[in-house]
């Protein structure tokens, strides 16, 4: 941690103690919450387990926020003794990672220090963090958020994002206008159409220290949206837009960027239908341009695939967006069968089915002197509406979830998915993925407090490192406790040698707010996804003890 | 310097703990409805009444069977209590648009609020979702919980009926 931080951090802190002590009785409210995980790690080569020198390494953080009627600030301790495994390592050592004050009045917040934002859907501007994923994005800065009028919303900022305990060398400047319609009167209030439009403006500055290309220093971005509801129907439709921006990740080509995602649902009781569609093209925007992995990221692309939450699904094969191009398409049908019907049971039964299909966007050469991708070059052409050839991703899957009794709970799962892991993992050469995954899940409620759930899933492929079984077993006293057995097996691996028993037991204990966790076993290597967004997680065998709480 | 700032944390826990005593209200945050529109977390209210406001996703499976255990029993819950729950969704720009259809398809009775960014839940210390939190009709923040096991929701329905009572929750 260097000086400057150290000291205002310390200012940060002691606005704590500054307010607080002022216009008693009134002392305001401080909340937070903190997490801490340590893990000791075995050595275990058969899983190709890095050893680890430290033996224990922990991840930790604690929030103190402080609100005073219209004034709010707060910091963020970090502590990383070293980084877990799977962590970037440049998180090391201890420092604040996050400190900010806000203050409201007339309409009008001003933020300084760290913030989180987002324009739209962030297709053009995200800050966000994702803890579990190492992703910190964090913005420091100035914000001001303003409402002039009803109905009408502003923004606009100047930061630097975070880059570790540092800050990445670009600087980010954004505004962004939302108009909402219906607040603008209050005949317009009652309106059975409902109208929101927006548009946000995006540029960031970095030096051009090039010897020999010009590269662009400074990079704008726009776009505009709208959301429109009327009765059952609603429709959202985003498109953004980004002049050149040769970077490590698009290959320093100079071709322009943008993207365009669209929504279309109908939903009423019992029924919802949600259509989907997006356009991604050479879209990876980062405040510093050698920028790679999680790091510096301004916008934020959402993959457009069924965020899945069982155990093989969830970590076997995700699928993670491709900056650099793709289209996809969506659509999701969820509906509750009638109670006291025949189809729908007792209790009613719900059936929800999604389809997702990822391609590449058609990339041609600029002209016939040119390569594709080559670099300093536009990099290619391509045709707006064109599919391109490759396949990213396919996946068919359908959810039936049933009550049976009061005791019996029940979900069944199946999915078939094409998984493009040449692209989506960057494992040159392999071969596309062709799956079945079926699981179940199934609670006993043996009295108001006592519950066992088990799991059990298959993921069957004749590619990649074969077939998958899973089973999971976990055992609840409501509110307290849960302990829970879980083993990935990796049977049809075709190396005899690497059909691998990953199993783990766990044991929790929640007191309201405060978690406790105790875990040992085996971690297999692989992507880890939270939110949308994945990393590689080595494997690992060891004792990891979690704490969490909010107070 | 370093040991200085860590003596100041150490202070400023020791008064949180004194500060504790004082109640947690509902966080000021910009989140958004289902209809697309804005709202600002600290008009959520109750009239008097109990209400919960519970952090969730459509990709978190303990969360969605706490909703739905209690969708079950709300009509009664509310008949018995007034209370209201508050469903607050942190699904992203990947999942956002979901979240409708989805609280339609389950034929859930609950407010909805979109928290795309997280905003909400960090104003609210939420460390992971499910989150739940009970607010009295002063608008207290009188207990909460992070995690959810099958059976919780007698005990939630326990919890709001002593606070509809005006009881007080140790």
């Amino acid at each position: 941690m260097n000086k400057i931080q150290l000291k205002a951090a310390l200012l940060y802190v002691s606005c704590f103690f500054y307010l607080s002590s002022i216009g008693q009785p009134n002392l305001g409210e401080i909340h937070g919450n903190f997490q801490t995980d340590v893990q000791y790690y075995n050595k275990d080569t058969l899983i190709g387990a890095p050893i680890v020198p430290e033996k224990v390494l922990m991840n930790g953080f604690a929030n103190l926020n402080f609100t005073r009627e219209n004034f709010s600030c707060g910091v963020r301790y970090e502590s990383y003794l070293n980084a877990l495994q799977g962590f970037d390592t440049r998180y090391k050592g201890n420092g604040f990672g996050f400190r900010y004050a806000t203050y409201t009045k007339d309409n009008l917040t001003v933020t300084a220090g760290n913030f989180y934002d987002q324009f739209g859907s962030g297709l053009i501007f995200r800050s966000y963090e994702e803890r579990t994923l190492g992703v910190d994005n964090a913005m420091d800065g100035l914000r001001l958020k303003y409402r002039p009028i009803s109905g009408l919303y502003l923004k606009g900022f100047i930061a630097k994002q975070r880059f570790f305990f540092g800050q990445g060398e670009g600087i980010v400047r954004g505004a962004d206008a939302e108009i909402n319609v219906n607040e603008l009167s209050e005949q317009l209030a009652n309106a059975k159409l409902k109208v929101q439009v927006g548009g946000s403006f995006v540029s960031k500055y970095q030096q051009d220290k090039d010897i020999v290309y010009k590269l662009p220093e400074n990079v704008a971005s726009g776009g505009g949206r709208l959301k429109v509801a009327y009765g059952k129907f609603s429709f959202s439709g985003e498109y953004v837009q980004k002049i050149n921006d040769p970077s490590t990740m698009n290959n320093f080509i100079y071709k322009e960027g943008s993207a365009v995602l669209l929504g279309l649902a109908y939903s009423q009781k019992g029924l919802g239908i949600n259509l989907g569609a997006k356009r991604i093209d050479n879209m990876s925007f980062r405040s510093d341009r050698g920028a790679i992995g999680n790091n510096l990221m301004i916008n934020y692309l959402p993959a457009l695939t069924k965020q899945q939450s069982y155990n093989l699904a969830a970590s076997i094969y995700p699928y993670a967006s491709q900056p650099n191009g793709e289209m996809a398409y969506q659509a999701e049908v969820i509906y509750t069968l009638k109670k006291d019907s025949w189809l729908g049971g007792k209790y009613g039964t719900t059936v929800n089915v999604n389809y997702s299909e990822v391609h590449d966007i058609d990339k041609q050469i600029p002209n016939d002197s040119t390569s594709l991708l080559e670099p300093h070059t536009m990099g290619y052409k391509s045709e707006f509406l064109k599919v391109g050839e490759t396949v990213f991703f396919k996946d068919f899957n359908v959810e039936i979830t049933r009550k049976l009794s009061k005791k019996w709970k029940t979900v069944f799962f199946y999915a078939n998915q094409v998984y493009n892991i040449e692209v989506v993992q960057g494992h040159p050469g392999e071969p596309t993925i062709y799956s079945n995954l079926a699981a179940a899940d199934i609670t006993y409620k043996i009295n108001s407090t006592n519950a066992i759930r088990i799991e059990v899933e298959g993921l069957f492929t004749k590619q990649d490192i074969g077939s998958w079984a899973a089973a999971l077993l976990e055992y609840t006293v409501a509110p307290h406790w849960s302990v829970a057995v879980l083993d990935q097996y990796n049977y049809g691996n075709p190396e005899s040698e690497k059909q691998i028993h990953y199993y783990t037991g766990n044991i929790t204990y929640t007191q309201n707010a405060n978690r406790f966790s105790i875990a040992y076993g085996r971690q297999r290597a692989g992507l880890l996804c939270v939110g949308g967004v994945c990393r590689i997680v080595p494997a690992s065998n060891g004792l990891t003890l979690s704490v969490s709480s909010s107070f | 310097m370093q040991k200085f700032i860590l003596i100041l944390l150490g202070l400023g826990l020791n008064f949180i703990s004194a500060e504790a005593q004082n109640k947690q209200h509902i966080a000021s945050a910009d989140v958004k409805k289902l209809d697309g529109s804005s709202f600002n977390t600290s008009q959520l209210s109750n009239d008097g009444k109990p209400m919960l406001v519970d952090f969730w996703a459509t990709w978190c499976g303990p969360c969605k069977a706490e909703l739905n255990a209690i969708a079950e029993e709300y009509a009664e819950w509310q008949k018995e209590t007034g209370v209201k729950l508050v469903a607050v969704s942190i699904d992203d720009a990947r999942n956002m648009e979901k979240v409708g259809p989805y609280v339609n398809g389950k034929n859930w009775e609950y407010e909805v609020l979109l928290d795309p960014n997280g905003d909400f839940k960090r104003a609210m210390n939420v460390n992971n979702v499910p989150h739940i939190f009970l607010v009295n009709g002063k608008g207290e923040i009188v207990w909460q919980q992070n995690s959810s096991a099958p059976g919780d929701e007698d005990k939630i329905f326990e919890l709001v009926k002593k606070v509809a009572k005006g009881e007080e929750i140790k």
